[in-house]
């Protein structure tokens, strides 16, 4: 079970945009450091995070090597319907966590 | 009585000249460069023209650790179904790899702001291009200086 940190309101109103934080516990080893035996540590990342609003695709973020460990993503939606926002990261080594949070909109 | 202690202007000259010369040589090594970042932007624009403007990075100017930079990227747009802003692009010149990421958004976003952590190799420029869904390219670009970079080696 991975460590993730979301950060999304309880409650909104119809129309609000909302901002929408999510953290993740990965080391984003990027493929290019040498270990401490000297041969270079194998790649190991999240290429992909998504966010989905009751199964439509908010946002998405393809990911590189250059994002930070542990990474953390901020973005806004439009608040127009209660329901689950589901945030999905997938990457190397079958790397996949979804996390799902509810929402009411009124 | 005059202050002997401080270097001679000439001195001074001649230190930072020869300090220039050491630190521009390993910056050779293997590194995306400056090309490879306008390559990677012309594979993802096409031939189509990229505008200066609109597009904000919100980066500080002085980084102490660049294994940890907070970057916010935000682009002026209604965020409207006729007008919004489909994709953001970040590339920077002198990491491993001129890619930083690519993120797919759209009118139900209601605001073009991205923030993220991201890691730096060397001091550099970073370019944000947006993609808005009338097919134009918008970019904004910010320079950094990095102190200590992105950690090289495995800590033990």
């Amino acid at each position: 079970m991975a460590n993730v940190l979301i950060n999304v309101p309880k409650t909104a109103r119809r129309g609000e945009v909302i901002e929408i934080k999510a953290m993740i516990l990965h080391p984003m080893e990027t493929g290019f450091r040498p270990g401490t035996n000297g041969r270079i540590i194998p790649r190991n990342i999240i290429e992909r995070f998504t966010a989905t609003w009751n199964g439509t695709e908010v946002f998405s973020m393809a990911m590189s090597p250059a994002i930070a460990a542990n990474p953390f993503v901020s973005f806004f939606a439009v608040a127009r319907d209660s329901g689950t926002i589901a945030l999905r990261w997938t990457g190397d080594e079958g790397f996949a966590v979804e996390e799902r949070v509810a929402i009411t909109v009124g | 009585m005059t202050c002997r202690n401080g270097p001679t202007p000439l001195q001074r000259r001649t230190f930072l000249a020869g300090t220039a010369l050491v630190t521009i040589l390993p910056a050779a090594a293997a590194r995306a460069t400056p090309e490879a970042m306008a390559a990677a932007i012309r594979d993802v624009v096409g031939n189509a023209t990229v505008r200066e403007g609109k597009v904000t990075l919100d980066v500080p100017p002085l980084i102490e650790n660049g294994s940890t930079v907070p970057l916010t990227v935000s682009v002026e747009s209604p965020m409207s179904e006729a007008d919004h802003v489909k994709a953001i692009h970040v590339f920077n010149e002198k990491n491993p790899q001129p890619y930083v990421f690519d993120a797919t958004l759209g009118p139900a976003s209601g605001k073009a702001v991205i923030g993220t952590r991201i890691k730096l190799g060397d001091s550099q420029k970073i370019v944000a291009i947006a993609e808005t869904s009338k097919g134009e390219f918008w970019s904004g670009s910010a320079d950094v200086i990095v102190t200590l970079a992105a950690c090289l080696e495995e800590m033990t």
